[in-house]
């Protein structure tokens, strides 16, 4: 055991503090190349991090950057410059630190530069950034640690992917660079630890205490959830009265809208103006930082909040988790509990809403999965080829660079470990020329070989190359700000698809307000505020998690118990039901209903695959259905089933879940698919084609999605194995698309299907019916409906002829 | 051949669902913003490298047309190409874009993308009258009987945004032909100014359909 620096210990005693067992560890192995520590929330992370470091510098004889500090969110760089600085001051130690964000101005961003801190705090965007600049070498040349904080989150994103990368360069620049991970709970730490390490690096686990199992348990509400939506509205009374109860309650949604929502009713209901906010990623900084003030000082008895809070920041006196809607995603909900109780060894307490009769069975399968300690978690690929496109931009910007060397240190991070040289090659073949089989002009050169080494072609370019770093393409948003006479305040952002939908005049919810859109100035939507006006929902995308591979495997395990006594009455004689009329779905057997309602024939598939694939596998089987002559006309999808209606029962589904037909529909389909072009738009912004950010002027996004969508459609004609197709393929067939679950469903039950044919609606498949975003099915559908609106619109207008 | 059929200062025209104007009686197609060499532009100017098959699926649908229709002339209304350089296209592409002109009577008008003759045959302009109808790239705000371009008009319908010609009984508006081009909305008030009250949006496609111009 290493002794801390003598300063050190009076410091921790004055605070009636021990040193963790986690956080001398970390600092006995603190020589070591890699270190990941997997801690519960309130665990001490940080300081674990960050001692080795205040030690190392505590004798004043540092000079330049030694440890760079890497979280994913801005407000997490900030909130740790804070809590560092306080016992820097109280210890007095020589210590410099400061933080660099897309929020820091200019001139200290120079400043940094010039003069680095001995401590920088920054995000990964801004250390790509940092890296891109001529003076990198310089800049980093002595730094000794880096610490990443929540990289179990930044390993599920290409922001991980990028910052890897961005560690292989540092290494490079600075051999001897030391990493340490802090993550959360999660189910394999072995992966993260590969993320993480220089490869082939060692990289050992440090598990901290994970602390006492939290108390969890459902929402008992006098009435029955629903049998279908998703706001928990139902259950308003219930957590008004647990906020109530408690001193402050965090209220997780899986949805903005759905926050929006709910935040609203519970205001409506709040009759004594207990002090609640809402916080989501689409709220305006400065909402957001008032919100986050009043958490901090205790102001606060609730807040309803996204996946924004599911990260970092320190909130102090949370004593309880409720989470609306079923929480989709085991580690997450265990991460999203970890809120609560900010303090070592204290449980948290966390309560599950279900939004919907069937949330009740997922709620309490994640319930058990909590309790057995059971994560789930779907591995990731090796890192994507766009990032690594934009990678090599980057370095080209900071010095000419030579490709053997550059390929050396791309593969020493742990995503693309596995990357071959071929795979390389091409990456560079795409920045140098853009990748086209044909024409190698001159003036087809991005970057050119000088002596040996890649460089940029024209220097000026940089510029335009710096503006667009980063690996997040959300959707495009619209800025929301009140109208100039009411103060012009900014309110938040919402997607432009829906600020396109608005007309002068609607109502829309932002901020748990209602407020009216009266015109579009600069790019900004105009509102003015409509209190007691029913509100168009303002619609945010990206959110609509699918239900993890493990707890659907869980759910299915549940369903063949003969009874169900940890279940809610309602909810068990349901299930019954299903069980008397029809069958219960189960883990090797495929079941599939068929039964006439509405006058139309409908067909009830239930794969269990999660939206995305239960979304796809409706695409595909009414395409197969639209084949065989079965005049299909439409589906709705959920976690767990797929509905299709058509004109035509289907006697035998058998032939229509073959794989290769299965297989050979998809090819088809992603060829013109909405989908797939948004895909192939991310992934063209990343690595470098289509650019979002010009110098001097800033692209809309509806003319992004055009010319993207029309470059998706050529390269797919005159040079189909294009880079960028394969990445975007590659990207549909894990993420979106979910072809992988179809494939892992069909092996899993093996052509056992059950497939039978019932006189009328199941248990199971009622609530479907009342699913939104129904599917009618495309092809003529498509030109018929535009004829048909044009028809009417002329008849309307008196121009019919 | 599938198209919308009006009538403009007396003369019938056909609105194609490809985006071009086609003449009959003159035998005459007319297209507008080729925009022709925009990825060799963008590679040239701004560093990026756009896939370069633009030219091939441009010239590619002009092909079609023109041998669907049995046109014996042909009117560019500007912008054909994406800047001058531009116009010095790659031997294949100048090849068969000579070959669609053999023969044929062929009518540059001049954009503010390519203002001034380009390298290559046909007639310059800029601007061209045929019987009552004149040809210019950018409409005239008091002009009648007049066919232009320049504006790339898009109109939204059932959620999807198309390419679109404007119409009404005083001028034509086209479509960008173009395959690398974007679009504006037919809201944009320098559309709605310049159309009457009762203008028709025609959008391409698969068939051409018309509707009222949405503002």
């Amino acid at each position: 055991m290493r002794a801390l620096p003598s300063g050190f210990h009076a410091w921790f005693s004055t605070r009636g503090w021990d040193i963790h067992p986690h956080q001398q560890a970390l600092y006995d192995r603190a020589n070591e190349p890699a270190l990941l520590l997997v801690a519960p929330t309130g665990g001490g992370k940080t300081l674990a991090g960050f001692l080795p470091t205040l030690a190392e510098l505590s004798d004043g004889g540092t000079k330049g950057l030694h440890t760079l500090y890497i979280s994913p969110l801005k407000a997490l760089a900030a909130d740790i410059r804070r809590n560092l600085t306080r016992p820097v001051e109280e210890m007095g130690l020589p210590i410099r630190i400061e933080d660099r964000t897309g929020d820091t101005s200019y001139t200290k961003r120079r400043r940094q530069r010039a003069d680095p801190p001995h401590i920088l705090l920054t995000t990964p965007e801004s250390l790509a950034l940092l890296l891109s600049y001529e003076d990198a070498t310089r800049v980093f040349a002595g730094l000794s640690r880096v610490i990443v904080d929540e990289v179990h989150a930044l390993a599920e994103s290409k922001r991980g992917d990028q910052l890897m990368l961005c560690l292989s360069r540092l290494s490079a620049l600075s051999p001897g660079l030391r990493r340490v991970g802090l993550s959360a709970t999660v189910e394999n730490p072995g992966a993260i630890a590969r993320f993480l390490a220089r490869n082939p690096d060692p990289c050992a686990i440090i598990h901290a205490d994970p602390g006492p199992d939290p108390d969890l348990s459902m929402l008992e509400t006098d009435d029955p959830p629903p049998w279908a939506g998703g706001g928990g509205r139902y259950a308003m009374g219930a957590v008004l009265d647990e906020v109530r109860r408690h001193r402050t309650t965090l209220i997780f949604h899986n949805t903005r809208a759905q926050a929006e929502l709910f935040f609203r009713d519970l205001w409506l209901a709040n009759e004594e103006a207990l002090p609640i906010g809402i916080h989501h990623g689409s709220l305006a900084r400065a909402a957001r930082e008032k919100v986050e003030a009043a958490m901090v000082a205790g102001e606060l008895r609730a807040v309803v909040c996204t996946g924004s809070l599911d990260l970092g920041i320190d909130w102090g006196d949370v004593d309880l988790v409720i989470q609306v809607g079923a929480p989709k995603n085991v580690k997450r909900l265990v991460q999203r509990i970890g809120r609560a109780n900010h303090r070592y060894n204290a449980p948290s307490k966390a309560l599950l809403v279900p939004a919907n009769r069937w949330e009740v069975v997922e709620c309490q399968a994640a319930l058990e999965a909590v309790r057995e300690h059971d994560l789930d978690g779907d591995p990731r690929g090796p890192g994507p080829r766009d990032v690594l496109c934009q990678h090599i931009l980057i370095a080209a910007c900071s010095a000419p660079f030579d490709a053997d060397a550059l390929f050396a240190e791309v593969t020493s991070a742990g995503p693309y470990a596995a990357l071959s040289r071929t795979e390389f090659d091409a990456c560079l073949e795409f920045c140098a020329t853009g990748g086209y089989a044909l024409r190698a002009y001159d003036q087809w050169r991005r970057l050119m070989l000088r002596d040996g080494r890649w460089s940029l072609r024209d220097p000026r370019s940089a510029q335009s190359i710096r503006m667009n770093i980063g690996t997040i393409t959300d959707a495009e948003m619209v800025g929301v700000r009140w109208q100039n006479r009411m103060g012009g305040q900014p309110l938040g952002e919402v997607e432009e698809s829906f600020a396109s939908t608005l007309t002068p005049g609607d109502t829309f919810l932002i901020g748990g307000q209602v407020v009216r859109f009266v015109g579009l100035r600069e790019m900004s939507l105009e509102v003015t505020p409509a209190p007691g006006r029913e509100p168009k929902i303002a619609v945010y995308s990206g959110t609509k998690f699918s239900t993890s591979t493990q707890l659907s495997a869980r759910i299915l395990r549940m369903l063949t118990a003969s009874d169900w006594p940890d279940l809610p009455r309602h909810t068990a004689e349901w299930l019954a039901l299903q069980r008397d009329v029809s069958h219960l779905p189960s883990p090797d057997r495929l079941l599939v209903e068929s039964f006439p309602a509405e006058g139309r024939a409908h067909l009830c598939l239930y794969g269990f695959m999660g939206r995305a694939a239960q979304q796809t596998l409706g695409l595909l089987l009414t395409a197969r259905m639209e084949e065989e002559a079965l005049h299909p006309l439409g589906f709705v999808s959920t976690d767990y089933a797929t509905l299709i209606w058509g004109l035509d029962p289907v006697a035998d589904i058998a032939p229509l879940l073959d794989p290769a037909s299965l297989r050979r529909g998809l090819e088809t389909w992603m060829q013109g698919n909405a989908v797939m072009k948004r895909n192939f738009r991310n992934v063209a912004l990343v690595a470098g084609l289509i650019a979002r950010n010009h110098p001097g002027k800033r692209k809309s996004g509806r003319q992004a999605t055009f010319s993207s969508d029309i470059l998706y459609d050529t390269l797919r004609r005159y040079d189909p194995d294009h880079l960028l197709l394969q990445v975007t393929r590659e990207e549909a067939m894990r993420g979106l698309v979910g072809f992988g679950r179809i494939e892992a469903m069909l092996e899993r039950t093996k052509g056992q299907i059950d497939h039978l044919h019932l006189d009328r609606v199941t248990p199971l498949a009622a609530p479907l019916f009342l699913e939104h975003g129904r599917v009618p099915v495309d092809g003529a559908a498509r030109e018929r409906i535009l004829a048909e609106t044009a028809e009417r619109l002329m008849h309307e207008a008196g121009l019919a002829r | 051949m599938t198209g919308y059929a009006f009538t403009l200062s007396g003369v019938d025209l056909n609105a194609l669902a490809s985006g071009a104007l086609f003449w009959r009686a003159e035998r005459c197609l007319i297209v507008s913003d080729l925009h022709l060499g925009k990825s060799e532009r963008m590679a040239r100017r701004a560093g990026t490298l756009l896939p370069p098959y633009e030219v091939d699926e441009t010239l590619g649908r002009l092909d079609a047309d023109i041998a669907s229709t049995g046109a014996r002339t042909i009117i560019c209304l500007g912008d054909s190409f994406d800047d001058l350089a531009a116009s010095e296209l790659d031997e294949p592409h100048a090849l068969w874009l000579s070959r669609l002109m053999a023969g044929r009577r062929w009518v540059w008008i001049e954009g503010n993308h390519d203002p001034g003759p380009v390298a290559l045959g046909g007639e310059h302009l800029a601007e061209f009258t045929l019987g009552p109808l004149v040809f210019r790239h950018i409409a005239r705000p008091d002009a009648s009987g007049e066919v232009s371009g320049h504006y790339h008009p898009k109109a939204r319908l059932a959620g999807q945004a198309r390419r679109c010609f404007l119409i009404d009984n005083r001028r034509v508006i086209m479509p960008a032909y173009g395959t690398y081009t974007g679009g504006l909305l037919s809201e944009a008030p320098a559309l709605a100014t310049l159309m009457e009250p009762k203008a028709l949006a025609v959008l391409t496609g698969k068939i051409a359909q018309p509707i009222p111009m949405p503002r």
